[in-house]
């Protein structure tokens, strides 16, 4: 995740690339960089190989610039479903696809910086900023869920403005609980629970992205926005006492 | 009272655990499941059911179990001593447990992970569809003692069968396959990566195992450019300063350290019962000769109701032959477990 949004387009490579993991299965990447299309790409991607029902593939995803294709390898030659992906990578220009639809927009109450996410300031000095101007920028950009995961449900959101492509910290902070709101490199990741991190913790929020007990585990999805509106300190104790669900107090609404 | 195991004590890291859950990866959530699959199969054959019943996982020590009515039941992986009321009873194999007797389990001998297989297997709650604890998930817990294990309905009353396991806990050969980065490492690398004798080091869990190696590192060009992408189990992600990490079931869907390749998933096995310090050494196939080895082990494993053999008690090698309950038998028949639950 280093720095990939500044990188250059790797120019020596030719994109779409199609290649086998192990005997797990197959990946069509769309790009040697974190970009806005390879994401959208990717998540397009992901839909029209789910719609063709394909009986080798077991379970599918999409990552930041990938679709990945679960499928035994040791059953099934990988050669035939290779071409059949490169036909359907031909079919259409998947860099220019649309977002999907029924995408929800998420606007979830966020404590920025205090005792309860106390890397706000040196985050803000990183990127040039005081902190209201910080907490203005991170509070305003509608951010992207690229791909969920890493741990259940964590949602990878981008972008924030160029100079937020704050490097991650040398030394891991040991311990952010859940629903910590953390930055690097333009994204934020929104931790489902407690759990180590080298990226600088911003905001405090009751949006768990994992709810095992729920008849929604997981309730985010790739392409869904999310907006992390500033609340007082009063104002998020109250939703936290009030709001025991892991919906953190959010208010959604389907995006177009 | 209901089938069940009364837990009299338990090792640190014993779990319910089973064949993992799929349909998940697009959420975030790895397959995880037991340590050693294989083990899940042998059980399963040794109790005549399905592998994806539902078992208890105990981590390098077993612990001492209470029976409420007759159990059968079977042990793999990792091998333990096992005593039931005292008497010694043998590993990779199935026995009767009957009413109030105790089965005790020790530390492992060989290996790292042991299963107590149970006939109906354990009739724990489901997380997300599934028995099987994911522990860096938060779904389920390591069991306790005072722990009651609910045991479900058994079809047969068979015991008395053991299985040769496929070789598997003393590390060794571990055979792999490219995978979607390993055009990243040199030629040079990858024949120098297959050519280092590994140690399993202590540093591991279940998303993780680090290899220790005495040398310079394995790391790639362009290390710090690739963009966080799918991980799988049993793929070898080399970290910044140079050292493999074998990524073990638990591990996390995506992952930002470029992969020379994947183990097959029938040597995970044997990564995840390579005891500390043992020696691993890293053999790369072609995708072909992987999938043909691959398919080869899962059919072994898919004949293995056909392979188990009844056990032949010689009663010279039973250490202590008048502490056998050899009268229980007739005892426990009143209790057929099928007029139970």
């Amino acid at each position: 995740m280093k720095n990939l949004m500044t990188e250059k387009f790797e120019t020596q490579e030719t994109w779409p690339q199609i290649k086998t993991v192990g005997l797990a299965g197959v990946i069509v990447t769309f790009s040697g960089v974190l970009s806005e299309p390879a994401n959208r790409a990717a998540i397009a991607f992901l839909a029209a190989v789910r719609a063709a029902e394909w009986e080798e593939v077991e379970e599918s995803n999409s990552t930041l610039v990938s679709t990945f294709l679960k499928i035994d390898l040791s059953v099934y030659r990988p050669e035939p479903i290779i071409e059949r992906l490169q036909n359907l990578v031909d079919s259409r220009d998947w860099l220019a696809a649309p977002l999907p639809s029924g995408r929800t927009l998420w606007r979830v109450p966020t404590l920025f910086g205090t005792d309860r996410a106390p890397e706000l300031a040196e985050a803000a000095e990183l990127a040039g900023q005081t902190i209201e101007q910080a907490i203005t920028d991170l509070s305003t950009t509608s951010m992207r869920v690229l791909t969920i995961g890493f741990a259940p449900g964590q949602p990878y959101l981008g972008t924030l403005p160029d100079y937020w492509n704050i490097p991650r910290q040398t030394k891991i902070t040991p311990n952010v609980p859940a629903g910590s709101l953390v930055t690097a490199v333009r994204q934020f990741c929104l931790f489902p629970y407690a759990t180590p991190t080298g990226w600088r913790h911003v905001g405090a929020t009751g949006f768990l992205s994992f709810r095992p007990k729920s008849e929604r585990p997981f309730p985010l999805s790739p392409g869904d926005e999310m907006i992390f509106d500033p609340v007082t300190e009063a104002e998020f104790l109250k939703i936290e006492s009030s709001d025991q669900s892991g919906n953190g107090g959010a208010q959604t609404e389907m995006l177009k | 009272m209901n089938r069940a195991l009364i837990v009299r004590s338990i090792g640190p890291a014993a779990a319910i655990q089973d064949l993992g859950r799929t349909g998940f990866m697009s959420a975030g959530l790895t397959r995880g499941g037991a340590s050693d699959p294989a083990a899940l199969h042998e059980g399963a054959a040794l109790l005549g059911q399905m592998p994806s019943c539902a078992v208890l996982e105990m981590a390098g020590m077993g612990g001492v179990f209470e029976a409420t009515s007759d159990i059968r039941i079977a042990l793999s992986g990792a091998v333990m001593d096992a005593t039931i009321d005292g008497a010694t009873v043998q590993w990779n194999s199935s026995h009767l447990l009957s009413a109030c007797s105790v089965l005790k389990i020790g530390a492992a001998r060989r290996g790292n992970f042991g299963y107590l297989h149970v006939g109906g297997g354990f009739a724990t709650p489901s997380y997300l569809g599934t028995q099987g604890c994911h522990m860096s998930a938060g779904l389920g817990r390591l069991i306790a003692e005072g722990d009651i294990l609910p045991v479900g309905k058994d079809a047969s009353t068979d015991t008395g069968f053991y299985v040769v396991p496929e070789q598997r806990l003393d590390g060794g050969k571990i055979r792999f396959v490219r995978s979607m980065q390993s055009d990243k490492f040199e030629d040079s690398t990858m024949t120098r990566f297959t050519k280092t004798e590994f140690r399993r080091d202590p540093r591991g869990n279940r998303q993780g195992i680090r290899m220790d190696f005495d040398g310079k590192g394995f790391q790639s060009g362009g290390q710090l450019n690739i963009v966080s992408e799918v991980t799988i189990a049993g793929d070898i992600q080399i970290t910044g300063d140079g050292t493999p990490f074998v990524l073990m079931h638990e591990c996390q869907t995506t992952g930002g350290y470029p992969r020379i390749g994947t183990i097959l998933p029938c040597d995970l096995n044997k990564v995840s019962q390579a005891p500390i310090g043992s020696s691993l050494k890293f053999e790369l196939l072609t995708l072909e000769e992987g999938a043909a080895i691959q398919a080869r082990a899962s059919a072994v494993l898919s004949g293995l109701r056909k392979s188990i053999k009844p056990l032949i008690r010689d009663v010279t090698t039973i250490q202590d032959l008048l502490s056998y309950q050899l009268i229980s038998g007739a005892i426990s028949a009143k209790n057929a477990p099928l007029d139970e639950g």
